[in-house]
């Protein structure tokens, strides 16, 4: 039951993802030449009002659905992984179009090419688990 | 409910995105789809010889059924809610986009040039999916989060290492796109 409720989600999640046209590479490649406002729209207004969400969470102690406090862990501080891996993460969504949440989308929007860069970014994946402690974090 | 069909715009996809967030939250969980790449290593059996991937995937059933779900509203989306697929990028970038010999911009909703089965036939196009496949993978997990984790979790939680990476995307994302792109397409 629990696991049916973060399918229906993800079902919200793929929708939009599709229908706004984020999951789209021309969406993506129009957005890194300043054309058009529609992905940084997309992208502040998501965040205008998460930044919201997440301090009334905060303020007012809000409690899950199943009655615990809501905790969002802090990520850990440090700058060279996140400035490091950022850039690297940028090269790809740039070049494939794609960001993870869009691979899956596309995937069901019958675009099987995806399937590629799918599979290439689950090897990227393993590949930095092999060397995460050769890199500067 | 006609709208349903068009291409939503930025004002209706921007709040259905801080949606799934609370979603989330309210469900004990929190966002980030490219966890879902390092599960998917550690059920191949990565765990066995490697520490990062040896944690109890389980736990991140969860997030699978996220993605699970994210496949099966690509498909709703595209088989029933849309009439018209093309997205009307901005003419300037159509006209720059056909220089670069991408002249399906405008009339479809991704390049047919890179995503059509009969483009697999190229070596530079096999090429420009696995690399940028594998550039997403490895870059979002050095990172520790995506454009879901980062730009829309971590920033809403005034994480100041997100935007760190966010900047990071951009600075990856505005080179590839102005300096590299206009070489390899």
């Amino acid at each position: 039951m629990r696991q049916l409720i973060f399918l229906i989600i993800g079902i919200l999640f793929g929708i939009t993802m599709y229908k706004s046209e984020a999951a789209s590479w021309f969406r993506i490649y129009e957005m890194f030449q300043f054309k058009s406002f529609h992905m940084y729209g997309i992208i502040g207004s998501a965040l205008v009002l998460g930044v919201l969400m997440i301090q009334i969470i905060k303020r007012y102690k809000l409690k899950s659905a199943y009655g615990e406090l809501i905790v969002i862990p802090d990520k850990t501080k440090s700058f060279s992984r996140y400035a490091y891996g950022g850039i690297i993460f940028g090269l790809g969504w740039a070049l494939a179009g794609a960001c993870p949440g869009p691979i899956f989308t596309l995937i069901g929007a019958g675009f099987y090419p995806i399937l590629i860069v799918l599979l290439f970014a689950i090897l990227g994946t393993w590949v930095y688990g092999l060397i995460a402690n050769k890199l500067p974090h | 409910m006609e709208w349903i069909f068009h291409p939503w715009p930025w004002y209706v996809g921007g709040p259905m995105i801080a949606l799934i967030m609370f979603l989330l939250l309210f469900f004990g969980k929190n966002f980030g789809i490219s966890s879902n790449l390092r599960t998917f290593c550690t059920i191949c059996g990565a765990g066995k010889s490697n520490e990062f991937f040896n944690f109890d995937w389980k736990k991140q059933q969860w997030n699978l059924m996220v993605s699970a779900g994210a496949i099966i509203g690509g498909a709703l989306a595209s088989h029933f809610l849309s009439t018209d697929s093309s997205v009307a990028i901005h003419p300037d970038t159509i006209t720059k986009l056909q220089d670069l010999s991408i002249n399906s911009a405008g009339k479809a909703y991704l390049p047919e040039e890179l995503f059509s089965m009969q483009a697999l036939l190229q070596p530079k196009v096999l090429l420009i999916l696995s690399i940028g496949g594998f550039l997403v993978g490895f870059g979002a997990r050095y990172a520790g989060g995506c454009t879901s984790g980062h730009a829309i979790s971590g920033l809403s939680n005034l994480q100041l290492v997100s935007l760190y990476a966010v900047i990071g995307f951009f600075i990856g994302g505005l080179f590839m796109n102005h300096f590299l792109l206009p070489h390899i397409l």
